[in-house]
């Protein structure tokens, strides 16, 4: 039997690569706070086709102008790996750090909930945001607006919860986070002793 | 009281030091700041264009016209290549200065050549004034904005106090690490203020400091593997050149010591002599025979300052299976981009070079000599293709026959000679056929493929190299545009030559519509071009014609003595195609040389 011709590429450019497992990491960046920076940052994700889940940035230290981007991202660990050093290489980049890889780290983020409702949905969100931890800002005889933070599966599971409650809006910070301290191994002898 | 005393004896003490050096704190305007930062950074020429926002600036050139040189371009991109083309014959950074607008937005192409094939080169761009920003003001752009994804780096100075030093700073982005461009937008306002100057030798605050000193370990792993391979190849590229003419000398020095095969990419031209035994020729897309199989069949591939392009590398998972990889490369984020590497090192090109030439003596290394003998015969085999082989004839002239009728009147002429290329056909066999000794020789658009880079190119390496001989190898479609640097040569008085492959066609282009697209030739034809030889007198400079094999020797000849700029409008064989070349997709095996081309089937497409 014959074999089939194999397709004629057509395009300039090779064949499409296959597709690998895509893995998340939360990527903690140092940048010097310049104007455009954040810019830059965003458009490298846009131009070389990156994806972000979540952004979060502010200014850390203020004479020294610095600001940490905190940006979790999801890829191939190739890509993962691209976008680090893609960041690394840019001018105001100072560190690029793999949360992910490099040790524990704690995430957090903060969601401002928004539920309107009355009678027993109104109490029902109330008894859950205080299995959450989450705080009421703001009550009308409508509404009440719960601060909640946690990591975002607690965030998520905390608005899922809400939505046959009367959920009226959300407005999420994206994560912050920083890797744990190293824990010393050796306890230090007590120097009274 | 105390204080004041204190003050008194500082500025007592600044006036003894300033008759030793000046003063460091200099009150000037901004554009005084920014020829004051050129000149202290040493640049002679710079090609611009003027406009409303940077009169100022262009007041200051006026006042300074004995220490820099103003070169008065046709049109923005034409400075920014000629920038392009100062900048990749010195080894220096390029400058070129331009206006708010369409005077940056004309820019944007040669940045993002530069960009691609790592040039630096520093462009100022005017701005409308500081409270015009964000009114869509007469010739307002978002300068930084449409050139961030463009330039390694660009700035907006909003303070006239930080400008010296931002000039400072983009220099040393621009020529450190990775070469690249650097725009510094500068609003009208900031151009007219006083400030004080910073001069270079004042610490900033920039940070950027890429890694050029390998890593050690990495490098002995990579000479163990070297002294072990069987059928190593050298894969190098522009790197090399960047990292300035020490580093072509150390490869050179490298692959006497070892006697290993070498290749380079189109950037990387001229790092090692073509006249050398181990030469392969240029790899990729229209490399040779023998340089793609090498590249397949090694086991050891040392890649040093190049980045594993696609056209390079073809069909990625089919590129040189059986092969160790070894990546030196100044860029981190260009190691494992398109191909896994087994040894991926962040360094310069030289400095990691160096370290191998150590290593290698230290440990006291040997090639495996019966191995490289096998290799070597192998290559000759390879070699025995003659993949550059074509049918001349005694009617029409062929491409490949003007270029090596170029080249041997080039070899014979004894200034040092640059060559530019535009973008198509004619590049792939200029890349062919002109054969290369010296680094820095050869300008090209690698990355981008900018058609009408060519010109421009040549007139900013004859303005660095006045006597030297710089010819712009062209097609007749890329060099019309930037044609209008015709204009800019002659003012100049730039004798560069022009030697336009003219085939009336976008020859790539229909080369590809014949392979791959069912010999349909849509909008690749020309059918209206201009009488080049009219047009060169037009401009001032001078026009010659080619049209049979038999003019062609004195049609050369009497170019290479023109003293004016020269369009030489060779006509060459409308049909001829550019081979050996990998159709895309395909493995470096996989190749077509012109022999076969006649029974490559065009119905598959």
């Amino acid at each position: 039997m014959a074999k089939p011709k194999e397709k004629q590429n057509k395009s300039v450019y090779g064949a499409t690569p296959v597709a690998q497992n895509v893995e998340s990491h939360t990527l903690s960046v140092l940048v010097v706070n310049e104007p455009g920076v954040l810019a830059r940052v965003i458009g490298l994700f846009a131009g070389r086709g990156y994806n972000i889940e979540s952004l979060t940035v502010a200014e850390t230290d203020h004479d020294k102008h610095l600001s940490r981007i905190t940006i979790v991202v999801n890829g191939t660990p190739r890509v993962i790996e691209q976008i680090k050093t893609q960041l690394d290489r840019m001018v105001p980049v100072q560190k690029v750090r793999d949360l992910t890889t490099s040790g524990p780290y704690v995430d957090r983020e903060l969601a401002l909930v928004k539920v309107k409702g009355a009678g027993e949905a109104r109490i029902e969100a109330l008894r859950i945001a205080d299995i959450f931890r989450a705080h009421v800002v703001d009550s009308t005889l409508e509404s009440f607006i719960f601060e909640v933070t946690g990591t975002t599966a607690k965030i998520d599971a905390f608005i899922n919860l809400m939505r046959p409650l009367g959920l009226s809006d959300v407005s999420r910070t994206g994560i912050a986070a920083l890797s744990r301290s190293k824990v010393k191994k050796e306890i230090k002898k007590d120097p009274a002793k | 009281m105390k204080r004041k005393n204190l003050d008194m004896s500082t500025t007592e003490a600044k006036r003894t030091a300033s008759k030793t050096k000046p003063a460091p704190a200099r009150k000037m305007s901004g554009a005084e700041m920014v020829i004051e930062a050129l000149i202290e950074q040493g640049v002679e020429v710079i090609f611009g264009y003027p406009g409303g926002a940077v009169l100022p600036i262009y007041d200051e050139l006026f006042k300074n016209k004995d220490r820099i040189k103003h070169v008065l371009v046709r049109h923005e991109q034409g400075a920014s290549h000629a920038a392009e083309g100062y900048a990749r014959s010195t080894g220096k950074v390029g400058c070129f200065l331009v206006t708010s607008g369409p005077g940056a937005t004309n820019a944007v192409t040669g940045l993002t050549d530069a960009l691609m094939d790592s040039i630096p080169v520093v462009c100022i761009t005017g701005q409308v004034p500081s409270h015009l920003i964000g009114t869509d003001a007469f010739q307002e752009a978002d300068t930084t904005g449409i050139t961030r994804p463009c330039t390694k780096h660009n700035y907006l100075v909003k303070d006239i106090n930080k400008l010296a030093g931002t000039v400072h700073e983009a220099f040393h982005v621009a020529r450190s690490g990775r070469p690249g461009p650097v725009v510094i937008d500068i609003p009208k306002d900031i151009q007219f203020a006083q400030g004080n100057y910073q001069d270079a030798s004042q610490p900033t605050t920039h940070t950027y400091k890429p890694r050029t000193a390998p890593d050690m370990d990495g490098i002995e792993a990579a000479v163990e593997l070297m002294a072990q391979a069987k059928k190593p190849v050298f894969y190098t590229g522009g790197g090399i050149i960047n990292a300035g003419p020490e580093a072509s000398k150390l490869l050179r020095e490298l692959v006497r010591e070892t006697g290993f095969p070498v290749t380079s990419t189109l950037m990387g031209l001229g790092a090692f002599p073509a006249s050398g035994k181990e030469w392969l020729g240029m790899l990729g897309m229209h490399g040779t025979f023998e340089a793609n199989w090498a590249m397949h069949d090694c086991d050891v591939m040392i890649c040093i300052g190049a980045r594993f392009d696609d056209r390079v590398t073809g069909r990625v998972d089919a590129f040189s299976p059986d092969s160790v990889k070894i990546h030196i490369d100044i860029d981190a984020s260009s190691i494992n981009k398109n191909v896994p590497v087994d040894i991926g090192l962040i360094a310069d090109a030289g400095e990691a070079m160096k370290a191998m030439l150590k290593v290698w003596r230290a440990k006291g290394c040997k090639a495996d000599q019966p191995a490289l003998k096998k290799w070597w015969k192998q290559i000759e085999e390879w070699r025995a293709q003659k993949c550059l082989s074509y049918k001349n004839s005694d009617t029409i002239i062929k491409p490949q026959y003007a270029l090596q009728r170029l080249a041997h009147f080039v070899a014979q002429d004894k200034r040092d000679a640059y060559i530019s290329t535009e973008v198509g056909q004619h590049q792939m066999w200029a890349a062919q056929f002109l054969p290369f000794d010296h680094p820095n020789r050869w300008l090209t658009s690698g990355g981008l493929g900018t058609m009408g880079y060519g010109l421009p190119a040549a007139i900013g390496a004859q303005m660095a190299h006045k006597d030297a001989l710089v010819i712009d190898v062209a097609g007749e479609a890329s060099i019309l545009m930037n044609i209008q640097e015709m204009s800019t040569a002659v003012q100049y008085r730039l004798p560069v030559k022009v030697f336009i492959m003219n085939n009336q066609w976008m020859g790539m282009v229909r080369q590809w519509q014949e392979l791959l697209h069912g010999e349909r030739y849509s909008e690749s034809y020309t059918d209206s071009l201009p009488d080049f030889v009219k047009l060169a007198e037009a401009y001032g400079g001078i026009g010659l014609r080619a049209e049979t094999p038999q003019e062609l020797d004195s049609v050369i000849k009497e170019m290479m003595k023109t003293d004016k700029v020269t369009l030489v409008d060779v006509r060459i064989d409308q049909r001829e195609n550019c081979f050996p070349m990998i159709p895309s997709g395909k493995a470096h095996n996989e190749m077509i040389l012109a022999a076969d081309a006649e029974k490559f089937d065009k119905k598959l497409v």
